[in-house]
């Protein structure tokens, strides 16, 4: 499965050597998981951050079906890959594809910030180690997965560092500290994704605090820039598997999401930025939306 | 950079703490291979240019950008290596949140060692002059604090610090000072120490603040006052079992620190006795205010920190013994 990962699935090898997996299907299906499980979660909890989770459930599955070199059997091996969910608010997602990937169960999964839950409203690295460290203070988390792919650098680990990060944390000047400082020590193993779904939140980047231009600005701090659409499967997983090839220079994915993507009335709304309480009925919508059936809805919200 | 034609810098002592603990961290990183110290670019100033000099491989440039180092710090502990974040302690206190979420709730193995501390800044004023630093880190959940109050035990709290599991934060210092320890020293994390022994009233304090208290100690004795002094290198965890012994024995305290008198020192002692043993405690520090320009001796008579001041406070807190039965 490693071997086959790492390679991008437009690639014709790919295929020919593992003609009965279909990566791009099963990521899709880990996707499809991650929305419903954080729709599920957020309404058990009574409250969550529903948009920024669904925005950003493709990449995660993308990173966790096919890029990260993590496992749950492997947890603390020292020359694994460090993924840092920088926007900790998304937290439901990463939950979710964690228990998909098997380091924690669905069932306990869903129970999100109640007390005496390793699942906080924002992960904790001592209640849930594979998520790495703790997030929840936006930039943090970045500049804490520049100190892991330095640290690997220093040891010589052969491993890649990973920062998943929304588009309104880039308003924080820490993010800028380090863009700045992961340039200036060449630190080819550290790969930024932005979650570009325009919204924060209060309202549009651009109402709040303008980005643009956002490539433009990364590729000033001395950074290789990619842009994608952060829903496109394939172009995400090729994209990674690129930018793990540069040479002396950190790598970052602008990914173009839509915000709620998968539930068509939370899509492109920042009312559902979070916290949110979602009814009963709302959570059902959005199940239908993402595909469940009834006995998926059944099990997913009441057992 | 030849450091030959470099001119010197202001205020650099051979005997101040900062190059204690800069020359103390260049002599121990053989023994601690996954030693890295941080610096943005004040390492000329916090002692740490010794070491970078002796190991440029272990020595991380972040620029002047404080809140990217100390979260970074986190990152480079989490896998595997030893952090030691150098700089002064006003521009540290810029990153107290990194320090909380990254370094002290993950709870990583991240030393974060602050110079330039209190009035003993002197001429570059008040905006430079970290006076809440130890009310602030004091105030975060698993972390120690600690001020040595010479360049010995500067020397020996380093090496603790390294070997100590967990986040510390310790306070060095820009201007000379006082040697009063010999090479038999002692220094635990977590332990105060009795420098002299007295029975009329217990004069604590930490840091520059330890040599004016055992000045105040000589003063009272001629008042014929025998006045004790506890050196309390470590404010968190604060040894609450000596203070608790000393409250007893000698019924008053008079606290003494180069730092605000809300959340420092003082309060950590008065928060160990008070349950148990309240006694008369007298605070001397900066009564909530900030410093300003001066020569640092200057500033401390000026805001009332130096040995007179302890001498009187301590007289003021003999004098309510027994008020509070």
């Amino acid at each position: 499965m490693m071997t086959a990962v790492k390679l991008s699935t437009r690639d014709s090898a790919v295929a020919a050597a593992a003609p009965e997996i279909d990566l791009e299907a099963q990521i899709a299906e880990a996707a499809r998981f991650v929305r419903r499980h954080t729709i599920a979660a957020i309404y058990r909890a009574t409250s969550g951050h529903p948009g920024g989770a669904l925005s950003c459930a493709d990449l995660l599955a993308c990173l966790f079906g096919a890029e990260l070199n993590v496992w749950p059997t492997a947890a603390n091996d020292r020359f694994r890959d460090r993924f840092v969910l920088s926007k900790g608010h998304a937290c439901p997602a990463l939950y979710a594809i964690g228990a998909y990937h098997g380091f924690c169960d669905k069932a306990d999964a869903l129970n999100l910030r109640k007390l005496g839950s390793p699942f906080q409203g924002h992960p904790h690295v001592r209640d849930l180690p594979w998520v790495e460290t703790s997030t929840g203070s936006l930039g943090q988390g970045f500049s804490g997965a520049l100190g892991m792919a330095m640290g690997m650098k220093l040891q010589k680990i052969n491993a890649r560092a990973y920062a998943l990060l929304g588009d309104g944390e880039l308003q924080e000047g820490e993010v800028w500290e380090a863009a700045m400082c992961a340039a200036h020590h060449k630190l080819d193993n550290l790969c930024a994704i932005i979650d570009y779904n325009k919204l924060q939140s209060d309202a549009t980047n651009d109402a709040i605090m303008r980005l643009e231009p956002l490539a433009d600005k990364w590729r000033a701090f001395g950074w290789t820039v990619f842009e994608i659409d952060g829903h496109n499967i394939p172009e995400i997983l090729s994209t990674l598997h690129l930018a793990a090839s540069t040479h002396e220079r950190p790598s970052v994915l602008i990914a173009h999401t839509v915000k709620g993507k998968g539930v068509p009335y939370m899509e492109g709304s920042p009312a559902w930025h979070g916290s949110v309480k979602l009814t009963r009925e709302q959570s059902v919508d959005a199940l239908v939306a993402l595909g469940a059936d009834q006995h998926e809805i059944k099990e997913l919200l009441d057992v | 950079m030849s450091d030959n034609n470099a001119p010197a810098l202001i205020g650099t002592s051979g005997d101040s703490l900062r190059e204690a603990f800069g020359k103390a961290l260049t002599n121990l990183a053989d023994e601690f291979p996954k030693l890295v110290v941080l610096d943005a670019d004040v390492a000329g100033g916090t002692g740490v240019h010794h070491f970078r000099k002796a190991h440029p491989e272990k020595f991380i440039q972040f620029g002047i950008a404080e809140q990217n180092m100390v979260a970074a710090a986190g990152g480079l502990a989490a896998v595997g290596m030893l952090p030691v974040v150098t700089g002064f302690a006003v521009f540290l206190s810029r990153a107290f949140e990194q320090t909380r979420l990254s370094i002290a709730y993950c709870r990583r193995n991240a030393k974060i060692v602050a110079s330039h501390p209190g009035l003993d800044v002197g001429p570059d004023g008040g905006s430079a002059q970290a006076l809440e630093d130890i009310a602030a880190f004091r105030a975060i959940p698993g972390m120690t604090v600690i001020s040595p109050a010479d360049p010995k035990e500067m020397e020996l709290a380093t090496r603790a610090m390294l070997e100590f599991e967990g986040p510390v934060y310790m306070r060095t210092g820009r201007s000379a000072a006082k040697r009063l320890f010999g090479d038999d020293h002692k220094f635990e994390i977590g332990k105060g120490q009795i420098v002299r022994d007295g029975s009329d009233v217990t004069l604590v304090a930490c840091g520059v603040e330890v040599a004016r208290a055992l000045e105040a100690a000589e003063l009272l004795e001629t008042d014929g006052i025998d006045a004790r002094v506890v050196n309390m290198a470590t404010i968190k965890p604060i040894d609450a079992k000596l203070l608790k012994q000393c409250a007893a024995e000698t019924g008053c305290m008079v606290t003494a620190e180069d730092h605000n008198i809300h959340g420092g020192l003082g309060s950590a002692v008065a928060e160990a006795v008070t349950q148990t043993h309240p006694c008369p405690i007298e605070f001397v520090g900066l009564n909530d205010t900030f410093g300003s320009s001066g020569e640092p001796d200057e500033l401390a008579a000026h805001y009332g920190i130096t040995a007179p001041f302890i001498a009187e406070a301590a007289r003021r807190a003999i004098a309510r013994k027994g008020s509070l039965q």
